[in-house]
């Protein structure tokens, strides 16, 4: 008989299970055997339980059946090896999946304690004559289960902070891009929020951008700021100093009404910041600067260019 | 020395090539300056690409060459700051002017073109 062959066992397995080796459990065998041939009725009891508590809502039913499917069995297959790869692997794919669609951390979590409570609840309505094997069964079930509720919660999360770091990676880089206009000609469109970090990088990618591109003129336009702060001005006022120190002459364009009154108050030497009321303009002065059009004929650069 | 400083026409170019002692800072600056009248230099090229630090002393003394040059009828420009170097002075407010800068060695020799032909006329 499996269950008294069980007892027999259970005092030299009790110190091993924890440590993961419950594949060599013969409790947790009985169980893993239990739950494949309730397989079915389990699975769609879970399914319904997860419509009822309203997760997933994004997901067709086929889909919850079909995905509660495919969990069922890794779970159960991680039940019976301990091992979790498979379903850590599994959860990953799942979840890069899912995460797309809008699916919440909550509801994940929701649908494996979920999964967890109907097997244990389909535990208890078995054993419920023999509550000591019951506990011993409850025993193999609950820290298993517990490491695969963590495992695929786990997973989840990593998959969506790998994701906000890509997203993250990729607002970075597009947030300051450097254009070449013309040769030795830059523009830099700042749009949205200037804050500390982003002037800070703003400078080192337009001060690298300037040595690569040998660049003699940058136009700075920042219509699209609508406010800054004496830090992030100062670090403005710096940029365009360094840039100078290259060999770079800048002109700042579209200045908020805000942000000439903010670098007046800073009291800065304004004398050699170059600034012009829109980007049009400053792209004229700028053209004229490098030496490309409407250039007085006193300036040789234009000759030697044109 | 450090520095290897190079006549082309009217000009010298002064190509550093390593970072610089203080006394090898000041050896350049008295060697630019008699240089300056030997050859009826119109332009000064310094170049500082190598230097991975500029430092108050080193802004300094550019300065001063500069200004030296100046006195003898040269015009100076400064060429090479790297991005790093260029963040740090002005981070800690190394004023170089009246320096004139450039970003390579042509738009330094450019630069100085115009600055001698521009000067020639006002002259006469």
């Amino acid at each position: 008989m499996n269950e008294s062959q069980a007892e027999d066992e259970r005092p030299d397995n009790d110190d091993e299970r924890p440590q993961g080796d419950s594949a060599a459990d013969p409790l947790l065998l009985e169980l893993v055997g239990y739950l494949r041939d309730e397989r079915s009725k389990l699975r769609e009891e879970w399914a319904r339980r997860i419509s009822e508590a309203e997760l997933l809502s994004v997901m067709s039913d086929e889909e919850i059946f079909s995905e509660a499917t495919a969990v069922y069995d890794n779970y159960v297959d991680a039940l019976e090896t301990g091992s979790i790869e498979t379903l850590q692997t599994y959860a990953r794919e799942l979840s890069e999946r899912i995460i797309p669609r809008g699916v919440e951390t909550h509801e994940v979590l929701g649908i494996v304690l979920l999964l967890r409570d109907v097997l244990a609840r389909s535990l208890f309505t078995k054993y419920q004559d023999d509550l000591e094997l019951l506990n011993r069964i409850l025993d193999a079930y609950e820290p298993a289960a517990n490491r695969i509720a963590v495992t695929v919660g786990v997973s989840f999360v990593e998959e969506r902070e790998r994701v906000i770091h890509e997203q993250q990676e990729a607002l970075r880089e597009l947030s300051t891009p450097v254009l070449q206009l013309r040769e030795r000609l830059l523009i830099l469109p700042v749009i949205g929020i200037l804050d500390s970090s982003r002037a800070r990088q703003l400078t080192e990618q337009l001060l690298g951008a300037i040595q690569e591109k040998r660049a003699t003129v940058v136009v700075i336009d920042i219509t699209g700021v609508a406010t800054i702060d004496g830090t992030v001005a100062n670090h403005l006022v710096q940029t365009v100093e360094a840039s100078r120190l290259m060999g770079a002459r800048t002109i700042l364009t579209g200045l908020s009404s805000e942000i000439a009154q903010t670098l007046v108050d800073l009291d800065v030497d304004l004398g050699m910041m170059k600034t012009v009321g829109d980007l049009q303009g400053g792209l004229e002065e700028a053209e004229r600067l490098a030496g490309y059009r409407g250039a007085d004929t006193s300036d040789p650069d234009a000759d030697a260019e044109s | 020395m450090a520095v290897a400083i190079l006549r082309q026409g009217a000009y010298l170019i002064a190509s550093i090539q390593s970072d610089l002692s203080d006394s090898e800072v000041i050896e350049l600056r008295e060697e630019l300056t008699e240089l300056v009248g030997d050859y009826a230099t119109r332009g000064i090229v310094i170049d500082v690409a190598a230097l991975d630090v500029i430092d108050s002393f080193v802004a300094r003394s550019l300065r001063s060459i500069v200004l030296s040059a100046k006195l003898r009828g040269a015009e100076t420009i400064i060429v090479g700051i790297q991005p790093d170097v260029a963040i740090a002075m002005v981070q800690f407010r190394l004023n170089l002017e009246p320096l004139r800068v450039a970003l390579d060695l042509d738009a330094a020799i450019a630069s100085l073109d115009r600055l001698t032909r521009r000067g020639a006329v006002d002259g006469g």
